[in-house]
This record gives structure tokens, sequence and C-alpha cells, in this order.
């Protein structure tokens, strides 16, 4: 109990406040303003945690985002968040936090005596054990001992948020510098944006602020995310971007310079000044560098008892000097502090002066070895870092597109990184991963001597503060123990984010359902109505409409078979619907066809396949002319999108022509109705256009009026059924619908759900590319081989079709296959091949209620060839005989598309 | 090179830790070779190894521009599997699992080989009967493999959303129990160190600026940052930045370069025990050692060099990491990374002999190159020492982009792992 709350002075907080809350289940009382850090001191609690690997007892060391040591689980009734830094939570009334990575409890922490074992547990010690007899053995019990907090068990209670903001100058920091910049920018007329991790900052004219805000990183063309308050993310686009983010002090390594109480000095003067906290009544400041002895003199003038400076220089400012005696303050040059004493807490140390050694009694040592600018977001916009051999730091260097620095000046600096002398197993670099100075040397030793190499062996700088306190100190005392120049090793890469962010937070934009928002049908609700089941087929659709308890397999036999008897309905709305019109239209669809649109009559409508270069069947689907110098493509619903992004790529990257393009597959409703009866149904509705096979013949297109509504009519069939697709704007889809089923009552219709749909076509052999088709398949693979040969001119994918593979006899062709049982054949099932090998397998499969037997589609290799041949087929260690037939089961001459 | 054992680190705790070999030497280059390797990475420090190993061709140098396994090697999701669709690459990556089940004792290095299983999970009834059509050509490939129920999934993997009204309901997964995770640093330097002390040179920051061919066409050796050096037989082996070596070298390759990008959260105790992973949403996921949570998903949209990757990616992946595991949604991104990959037409990466005689081509791996090392390493050497080249990848040529004799396993691999 060592560290106070000051009787008077702190800036940040509200004396006439008290905030109650508990750390490891006892109870303290903070003020308002206070941070968990902060109040944790303020109440003398000095052990905060325990380290990654040596589970060495640990105490607050920053008082910002740097800090390494003070990260606790952070609980809100069941839910909590692990490993946060104690310096960045605002306290709260009723906070609960608990440190992590201690059992059974932070002060008798049993996997402590893993400090006892140091020597076995240096750098990399793993990759060199544990392989006998294999790693399984032994990787359980790492695994329990490795990680930190713990993942919660329910689901993230926080309401994450994304905002996206623009402006024409981002400044990132609001000290001085940062300010200036913003203020100057809003007076030169700039929409300007000011962030800052930190709050209170002046209000200025003309520039909106965003406190508490991390910016996380720059991405190509100014793009910025920042977090504000772990709650909102803001997807900022800035024209210009300046980076005020300031500096960030660091450490010196000495034999046990992670005992709790050794803390950074400016830290310590930040705890003073902001929170009028002491970090205990007798301190040593152990520094390099003037900016350490403004922190001592600070700590001081505000009556915290400070015994000691003790500068690696040789001399120091006589102000410095004069001020800090004023104060008492013993003043020691040219001396280290050479190592810290103390069980569980710093109680004094052992410095080393020129005249020799000498112990001192203290209860916190303030440390400053310097300072680096914060210059995490610089580099990660991709700017380039030098050398400053007056501050011994990595200065930004260069220009970046539309970034500037505006850092401050760098802070001179003694160059100082390890005291020689002490137990290099207990000079710490890294203190949360317990990466020592004997762990460097050692990497060093084993020529791990690229920084990179160095991280990833010793994981220095791979902690919660990724290196904000240790990459560069780590790199230093590599290149000191290498004997390159100093600055020839610059720290490893820095990456987003620039402090750990919540996954829920940085995917605010797409959660829960907006990760790909569902897609409805213009008639859902019709639908819903008529009692369908829905399933995700890309849109919400109906898979069947059980009635009378039925499942989705009786359903959909029902439904298929009412279709063959009478008539049935279906909604076919998410098929593509893309309007390709232009001088050269036909011509282009000349060329991304395998078939040739430009000899398509208007008014007729032709079935048709898209490859790629491979010439492997992207889509089928049919195409109508409209009018010659437009037309209609229906790609499947699960190609829609891709399409019309294929025909635009074509038009923009490949083939400059004549052509628009436009996507109105969500601007229409489509009705199938289907079935001997289908064209009874459309007659009772009073269509303005004749019927009859002779003056609307199959694959043919009619606009008119149907029920007095605006329709488009066209005559294609995916059922083997005479059939009329009838699309409707999307807003009258349930109007139309209602009309159907009223029209067609009379002749029992029924809606059918995609699973009849399956059934229908798998009867008709009609193809679903992707499912019956592969990434292999090409158009004579599926018997459309004549197609190609008639045509004349070129088309996308028909030089791949001539190439050694796709001439090959050996190849997988779409085949029909009956269970000789008349079973249902496993889809997915495969057809064994003499070999033992794959032989193909079964595509699609379902039971035909109209035959009586199952049916099936399947790739199997050399198909056409082996009509009648008897295969087996395998699935998952069962086994089943099947003959391979044509693809159409059921009426093969197709007199039922003109009934 | 001494050697690695629990025996050794007690005598070195004993000892202060002052007996260690230096894992690899930093040679200064000679000035000819018989075997150039450019690339330190997984694959070139394999293939020096079993060069140096069961070919002993002379001299062999593995060249780099930077430091060893700093490329797609040590920036990968660590995942090695084989559950791939094609007998072709069934055989190949199926060899190479097995090559790594025994080389941490093959190296003596530990490389964490984790069989932990990878689940593929599979969020609708058409899905299932498309993952079914997976496994049955692994299992004819003599590959392991399961189709798993929902209750299996959960159970198996408690952590996963298990909400039947969630965006993606589970409704079952193909499960590896072989696949699992190797520590992908260690591999690189496993491969490094057993190849240095076979008396393979590693050149580490010399970077290749040009090739010299003599009359006939034939190579003489490589420009490099550090002056000429000399050999006759050289092996790409550069991943992402393959397309540029070859385009120095004087022929262009059939692949496209992407950003890959890779992602860990902070340490947090053991809560995920396999590996998972959706196509449909796009993200997959293990836990590593040290606790982080490691997450991928899909390449960048477009074409690139910049070993950074768009944040629009990283927000996709990361949304689908929450979609996947509810409860990691208050995990937090500790760092984000990216790495090259090198796109073929059909996915399956080029291990052949190049237009240019005597420059041997080992690229195309995609985001996938990670768990052939082994394999790789080997059937390299076997391309470079015999030109010809080894039983298992005789698939994997340059003919093939020719002829159309394409193994695409783009709906097998489903996402980069």
């Amino acid at each position: 109990m060592t560290g106070y709350r000051l009787s008077h002075g702190g800036g940040r907080i509200d004396r006439g406040q008290s905030i109650d809350f508990s750390f490891n289940g006892k109870r303290y009382a903070g003020l308002a303003g206070d941070t968990l850090a902060s109040a944790l001191l303020a109440n003398g609690v000095q052990l905060v945690g325990r380290s990654f690997k040596l589970h060495r007892p640990r105490g607050i060391v920053g008082a910002g985002c740097e800090e390494t040591n003070a990260l606790v689980q952070l609980e809100h009734g069941i839910s909590s968040i692990p490993n946060v830094q104690a310096t960045m939570i605002a306290l709260e009334e009723g906070l609960v936090a608990r440190s992590i990575n201690a059992w059974p409890s932070l002060t008798w922490d049993i996997a402590g005596v893993n400090d006892r074992l140091r020597g076995l547990f240096s750098a990399g010690f793993y990759y060199k054990t544990f392989m006998w007899p294999d790693w399984h053995w032994f990787e359980w019990l790492i695994r329990r001992a490795a990680g930190l907090g713990k993942v919660p068990v329910v689901p993230d209670p926080q309401r994450y948020e994304a905002r996206h903001v623009e402006c024409d100058l981002l400044v990132i920091g609001g000290g001085r510098r940062g300010l200036a910049a913003a203020a100057q920018a809003a007076r030169d007329g700039k929409s300007v944006l000011l962030v800052d991790l930190d709050q209170g900052l002046p209000s200025l004219e003309g520039v909106r602020t965003f406190e508490k805000t991390a910016a996380l990183g720059i991405w190509d063309h100014g793009f910025v995310l920042a977090a504000s308050e772990g709650r909102v993310i803001h997807r900022i686009r800035a024209e210009q971007i300046i980076l005020a983010t300031g500096k960030q002090e660091r450490g010196i390594a000495f034999a046990n310079n992670d005992l709790p109480g050794i803390m950074l000095a400016g830290a310590i003067g930040r705890y003073v000044a902001d929170y009028a906290v002491a970090p205990g009544r007798s301190g040593i400041f152990f520094v390099n560098n003037d900016l350490g002895w403004r922190s001592a003199i600070e700590a001081a003038q505000c009556g915290v008892g400070v015994r000691a400076i003790v500068d690696a220089r040789p001399q120091v400012l006589p102000e410095l000097a004069h001020r800090a005696r004023a104060h008492g303050i013993d003043l020691f040059f040219s001396s280290l502090v050479r190592s810290a004493h103390g069980r569980g807490r710093v109680t004094g140390v052992t410095i080393e002066k020129p005249d020799g050694l000498s112990r001192l009694a203290c209860d916190f040592v303030g440390v400053s070895g310097g300072w680096n600018p914060a210059s995490q977001l610089w580099t990660m916009a991709g700017g380039q870092t030098k050398f400053n051999e007056r501050s011994q730091s990595f200065q930004p260097d260069g220009l970046v597109a539309n970034v500037e620095w505006a850092g401050p000046e760098p802070i001179e600096a003694e160059p100082i990184w390890t005291v020689h002398g002490g137990d290099e197993k207990t000079m710490f670099v890294d203190f949360q991963t317990d990466v020592t100075v004997a762990d460097i040397k050692l990497a060093a030793r084993e020529n791990y001597r690229s920084v990179e190499h160095l991280k990833r062996y010793t994981v220095l700088g791979m902690g919660v503060d990724q290196g904000k306190l240790s990459s560069v100190p780590g790199a230093m005392i590599l290149a000191e123990t290498i004997g390159a120049e100093p600055g020839t090793l610059s720290a490893s890469k820095v990456r987003p984010p620039f402090v750990p962010t919540a996954f829920g937070l940085i995917g605010a934009d797409l959660r829960g359902e907006r990760f790909r928002p569902r897609r409805y049908l213009p008639a859902h609700e019709w639908h819903v109505r008529e009692g369908a089941v829905f399933e995700d087929f890309g849109w919400e659709r109906p898979a069947a409409y059980p009635v009378g308890g039925e499942d989705i397999q009786a359903a959909a036999e029902r439904e298929a078979a009412a279709v063959r008897s009478g008539v049935g309905l279906f909604d076919g709305s998410p098929l593509g619907k893309i309007l390709v019109a232009g001088p050269e239209a036909a011509a282009f669809l000349d060329r991304v066809y395998v078939g040739t649109p430009s000899t398509l009559k208007p008014g007729r409508i032709r079935y048709g396949l898209v490859l790629n270069e491979n010439g492997t069947i992207l889509d089928d689907g049919v195409y109508a002319r409209l009018q010659d110098g437009s037309f209609l493509l229906s790609p499947s619903s699960a190609f829609a999108d891709r399409m019309v992004r294929l025909l635009e790529d074509l038009l923009q990257c490949e083939w400059p022509m004549d052509v628009v393009v436009q996507d109105v597959t969500e601007q229409y409703a489509v009705w199938t109705v289907a079935g001997p009866n289908a064209r009874n149904v459309l007659e009772a509705l009073q269509p303005s256009f004749v019927l009859s096979s002779e003056r609307f013949p199959h694959l043919s297109v009619r606009e008119g009026q149907l029920d007095g509504s605006e329709v488009r009519i066209q005559r294609v069939s995916f059922s083997g059924e005479l059939s009329y697709e009838i699309q409707v704007p999307a807003g009258q889809a349930v109007q139309m619908g209602d009309a159907l089923m009223a029209a067609g009552k009379p002749y029992g219709l029924v809606p059918y759900g995609i699973e009849a749909l399956e059934i229908l076509r798998i009867e008709k052999g009609y193809i679903h590319v992707g499912t019956d088709t592969d990434s292999e398949t090409q158009p004579g693979d599926i018997g459309f081989g004549g197609a190609i040969a008639k045509k004349q001119s070129d088309f996308l994918g028909r030089r791949a079709l001539t190439r050694r593979s796709s001439l090959s006899p050996n190849r997988k062709q779409l085949v029909g296959l009956t269970s000789l049982c008349g079973g249902i054949l496993p889809v997915g099932g495969h057809v064994r091949a003499p070999s033992g090998q794959s032989g193909g397998f079964v595509t699609s499969s379902q039971f035909s209620p109209v035959l009586g037997r199952g049916v099936a589609l399947g790739l199997v290799e050399q198909g056409q060839r082996r009509l009648g041949e008897i295969v087996e087929i395998v699935s998952l260690g069962k086994r089943w005989q099947a003959r391979i037939s044509e693809t159409v089961a059921y009426d093969r001459e197709g007199g039922r598309l003109d009934t | 090179m001494s050697r690695y054992s629990a025996f050794a680190l007690l005598r070195n705790w004993l000892g202060g830790n002052t007996d260690w070999d230096p894992v690899w030497r930093s040679p200064e280059p000679a000035s000819s070779y018989d075997v150039i390797i450019i690339g330190a990475g997984g694959h070139g420090l394999a293939t020096a190894y079993h060069l140096a190993k069961h070919y002993r061709p002379g001299r062999i140098a593995v060249i780099d521009k930077g430091w060893l396994g700093g490329g797609n090697t040590g920036r990968n999701t660590t995942i090695v599997r084989s559950d791939y669709f094609y007998k072709e690459s069934a055989d190949f990556y199926d060899h190479s699992l097995r090559l790594y089940a025994s080389l941490s004792q093959e190296l003596n290095f530990n490389i964490m080989y984790s069989a932990r299983g990878i689940l593929n999970l599979a969020h609708s009834r058409h899905e299932v009967d498309f993952q079914r059509r997976i496994v049955n050509a692994m299992q004819l490939n003599g590959i392991d493999a399961e189709l798993l129920g929902r209750e299996e999934v959960l159970k198996f993997c408690p952590v996963l959303n298990g909400d039947p009204n969630a965006r993606f309901p589970i409704y079952g997964a193909m499960r590896q129990k072989r696949g699992g995770t190797v520590r992908h640093d260690a591999v690189a330097w496993g491969y490094a160190r057993a190849a240095d002390a076979l008396g393979v040179d590693i050149l580490q920051n010399t970077e290749v600026t040009g090739f010299r061919r003599d009359i006939s066409g034939g190579v003489q050796g490589v420009e490099t940052s550090k002056g000429f050096i000399g050999a006759t037989k050289v092996g790409i082996a550069t991943a992402g930045h393959s397309s540029v070596v070859a385009q120095m070298a004087g022929f262009r390759l059939p692949v496209a370069s992407y950003g890959l990008q890779a992602f860990v959260s902070e340490p947090v105790k053991p809560v995920l025990h396999t590996v998972i992973g959706s196509a449909v949403i796009g993200s997959y996921c293990s836990q590593s050692d040290k606790g982080g949570i490691v997450c991928g998903g899909g390449i960048d949209p477009y074409p690139s060099f910049a070993q950074r990757g768009s944040a629009a990616t990283m927000e996709k992946v990361l949304a689908g990491i929450v979609q996947l595991v509810p409860t990691f949604s208050s995990l937090r991104l500790l760092r984000q990374w990216a790495g090259i990959v090198d796109y073929t037409a059909d996915s399956s990466p080029i291990i052949d002999r190049s237009p240019v005689p005597g420059i041997y081509l080992n690229v195309g791996w995609g985001g996938g190159g990670f768990k052939a090392i082994p394999a790789g390493g080997e059937a390299f050497a076997h391309l470079i020492a015999k030109d010809e080249p080894h039983p298992l990848t005789t698939a994997f040529g340059l003919q093939r982009f020719r002829d159309g004799a394409l193994i695409d396993e783009a709906a097998a691999a489903g996402i980069e792992h």
C-alpha cells in the first residue's frame, strides 16, 4: 500500500463525486474523472497483474495506450471484456474488474513457479523440445498455460455503430500542434475533423472534434478507421491527414525493472497532475533526458516525495538542477540504476555512480529512457523513418501522399538501453510477454538477427500494446548486441489497429442480418399466406407449401404431381431480367452466348449458354428478342448479379460496343403458370393477345394486358409442361398472384415451391448450372456440341473448346442415372470407376411421383457413350446399383410443352 | 548443428544458455553455385533441404531480398489440410500433410503440427449435398473426411453459432480430422537450419535484379544487389512476386497477384479447439497455442503487390467471424497484416520447367502454399535435380494452361486457407 491521493490538485478529477468500484472482489472508492488505473494507484493497489509467461507480479507502468501490465477482465454482469488496459478505462459507478492470468489468485499464483524456471523458459524454448513422442502430448498443457483473459460466454451486449465522415482535413492528435493545425485549416475554410484518444479538448471554431477516439490505421486514398469509446467506428475519408500524434516514452532495461512500483516517469507526471495521485512516498527517477527531470520536479512540486534523480548524463541544464535541489532532491550524474530490489514491489535500488555502487531505499521508481515519436500511423500509411542520433529515435522521414507528419521536435537523450551488471534474465524489455535482455542476446547468438526474426522468436512486441514500449528498445539492444551501427536496425513493422479494437466494432455495419441482407420476393406476404416454408436460396424462397402436416418432401411430390396433371403456380421472380439494347446489341450478344442471338426474330426466345474463357459453362438461360435492337436476358437467379457484372466488364474492358445494359431483375415479379391447364387459367383473365400455339408458340414473348394489368409473358418451360412466365411490375405481384389463384381454382391450381420444381426439372433432364455442372463442364458435356459446330463467329470461351482436354474422350458428361431398385440415389454419391477411384458423381436426385421411382442426373466419365451400363454408386460407406440413362426421364418427345 | 532436446534445454539452463549454436550461418555469396533457389520462404528452403539431402547436386544457395521466412510463409494463418477434390491435388497435398506429421523429428525442430481438425460448415440442405460430393471424393481418394450433422457439429465445437434462426444457420459440416495447424515460422526456421547444416548458403538481404543468359538462351546466373552470382540451374519460389521475377528472366506467367489478409486477436484462454470456416460466410479462424484467435478470409478484390490489404475486406472477414462465433464480438483485434498471393486460373500451383532452359518454377500457390511446403520442396528438388517432374506433380505443369487440363480446386477450396 504505497500509492495515495494527494490532498489537492488533479485537473481531471472531481473530488465531490466518489465512485465505488471493485477490483478482484474487493471494493474501493475512486473519484469522478479517474481511470481505473489512477483509482487503483490512489487506493494503494500496486499489484495489478501477472505476466504472460513467467507470471511475475506486475504493477501499472504507463498512463495511456502504452500500458503493458495492467490488463483486466472488465465485467458487465455475466458478460465481460478480456484484456482491457486499466489506463484506458474511465471509472464508472459499480465497475467490476478482475486481474487475469493468475490462479488461484493474483497474490498466490501457482504458475509463479515459472519465474524460478526462467532460464529453462528462455526465448523460443518450445521450438527445441516437446517433439518426442509427439507435440500433441504437450500442446494441451501449453494451451492451458497460455492466453490472458477469457472470452465471455454470452453474446456481446454492446450496441456498435458505424458512421461515415468526410472532411478536407483530418487532424489526428489534439495536442498543441494538432489544435493549431486544425484551427488554421478551419480559418482557411476547410472542413476539419480532429480526433484524439483523450477528452477535455478545447472546442475550436469550425472544427468537429471526436474525443476518446482512436485512429486505428490509415489506408489508401486517405481512408481512416477511428473508434470512439469502443462503441462507434468512424469511416473517415479525408483529403488530407495531419498526424500530430506526439511522442511516447520508453524504459531502460535494468535488473528487476519490472517490479511493481517502477513506472514511466511521464506516467507518474500524468497521475500526479491529472489525478492527484502519488505512486508512493519516496521515489527515485532514473532518466537520460530533460523531460524525465521535468516529470520528477513536477511530482515534487505537487507534494510527492522524490528522493533522487539518477541521470545517465554527466550534466543537465542548471535551471533543472537548481529546481530539483530546491525540492530537496538528491542528484546523481553519470549514474545508472543497476537493479531494483523488493519482493512483489520495489523497495530500493542499487545505483551505479562514477565512484561505485550504493543502495537507496524507495517505494517507487520513475524511468525515462527517452522518447519515440508516436509514428505508428505514419508507418501504417507507408511512411519511412530515419534514425535520429540526438534523440536515439526513429523519426518520420520522406513523403506520404495526403499525409503530413506534425510531430514534436525530437527530445535529446543519452543512448542508454540496458544497464549492465545485473541479471539479464530479469532485465525486461517487453514486460507483458516477458522478453528480457537475455532473450534478445540468445536470439542474436542463434542468429535470429533480423528484427522480424527477433520479434517472432522472442515474441517481443507481440503483446496487447503491440510493442509501443518495447519495439524500439528491443531493436536497439539487438543492434548493440550484434555490433551493428545504431539505427541500422529499425523497429519491426507496425500494423493496424493502433489500439486493440473489438471484432464487433470493426464489423459494426455488417452485424447480424446486415451481414448479408436477406432478399425477399415482392410477393413474400402472399407466400406466407399460402403457408410456404422458406429457405435461403440467395433469396428467401418457398421450398414448398405443406398442407395437413406434410413434410417438405411430401409437399413437393404432391405439388409436382399437380403440375403434371393439372396446373401449378410458381414464383420465379428472382430469375434474372437484363435488358440489353443498342445498335450493336445483337452483335454483342453473339460474342457472349454460345448460340447466335442475332438470328433470332423479334418476339422469339432461345435457350443459350454463357461460358468463361476456359470454356466452362457459367450459366444457362433464355434470351428474348423484344425488338430489333433490344433483348431481354433471363440468366438463372443465382447468376443474375454476376451476369450484369460480366456484361459490363466485357463492354467496359474488352469490347467498347454501342450497347447499354440494364438490370431490371428486381423491377418485375414473375409468376409461372405451368401444367396442362395453364392456358385455361390465363384465358380466364382476359389476355389482350391470343394464347393459341399458332399465334403464341413455345419460345416466344408477348406484351399486353392480363387481368387489366400490363404484363410481359414468355412462353418457356423449366418443368416440361405448357408454361407461361408472366412478368408484372413488382408492386403488382400480390394482386396478380391472387388473380391467378382465383382463375386457377376451377382447375385445381396449386402453388409449388423450389423442391417441386427440382423434381420437375430433374424428370426432364433440365440442368441447374453449378449443381449439374462443375468447373470443368463444357457445352459438349451436356449435349451442346452441335450448337457450337454450327456457329460461325467467335464467342467467349470458344478458343478453349478446341484445346486438347476439351477434345478428350474421357470427359465427364451429363447423363441420367436410374437406381436399379427404384430408390433415390444420394446426391453427391460417386460412381466408382473400376480403378476404385471416382468416375463421376450424382448431381441431382429426387423421387418422381409421376414415374413412381427415383430420378437422377449425374456427371459421369464418358457417360454419353455408356448409356445402359450399370454402375456402382458409393456414398458415405453405402452402395447403390444404377443404370446410366438418357437425361430425360419423362416425356422424351416433349409433346407436353404443346398440349 | 547442436541437437535440440529436453536434455539440451536442461543443460543450457544450467549453463546460462550460452551453448546454443547459430540456427544458420550468414555467409557471403560465393561467385557461383550449382543451384540457386530464389525465395527463402518455406518452399525455397524445403527445396534446398531436399536437394542437399537427397540429390547432392553440388553447391546450393537460397537467395532472398529480405529475411528468410518473411513472405507468405510467415504471414499465413498456419492451416494445413488435404481436403481436396481432385485426385491429383489430393495425392499431392495429402503427401504434404503426412510429411508435416513427422517434420518435427525430420528437422529436429518443433514445428508444432496440431491435428485439431478442420470444420467447413454447411448452411443449407443444398450445401450439405455439395459437401457430400466432396467428402465422397476425398474418401475415394483415400483421405479422411466426414460429414457431420448439425448436432455433431455443435457438440464438437460448442462456441459456434447454434441459433437455428441465425443469418446462416448450421446444417452440418465437413471435417478432416488430420487437418489442423502448424507453427509457420518454425517451418521456415526448421528447414533453414537443416539446410544450412547440410551446407546450403542462405543469402538473406540479397535481392535478385536480373538474369544472365548464354547465347543459346540458357541461364548462367543471377544479378543481385550483391553482384552477379553464377548458376546453371535456378529455381523460382517467390510466391506473390513470381510474375515479377519471371519478367526479369524474360517470360510471362499465367498468374495474377492479390493481397490476402490475416488477423489475430489478443490472447485469451483456450475456447476454440478446432479450425472452423464457412465458404458462404467467407471467414475462418482457429486459436493459436498462444491464445490469439487467428482469422482469415477471401483475397482482396483487386490485384496488388502491396502487403497491407483493404479495410473493407477486414470488416467483412471479422464480421464473418462474429457470424461464426457470436461471443467473439467482444474479442479485440490486435493486428492485421497481408501477404501477396499469386493465383493461377485454376487455383492450383505450377511446378515445372520454365520456358528458359535451366530456370524452374515453383509458383502459383495462391492462398494455399503453406500446407504444401514439405511436398512442394520435395517435388521441386526432384524437378531441379532430374529435370523432370516429380510423379506427384506431373499434373501441375505449365502446359495445362494450353491444353485446358485445369485442376480447378476453387470450388473445393471454397476460401483461401
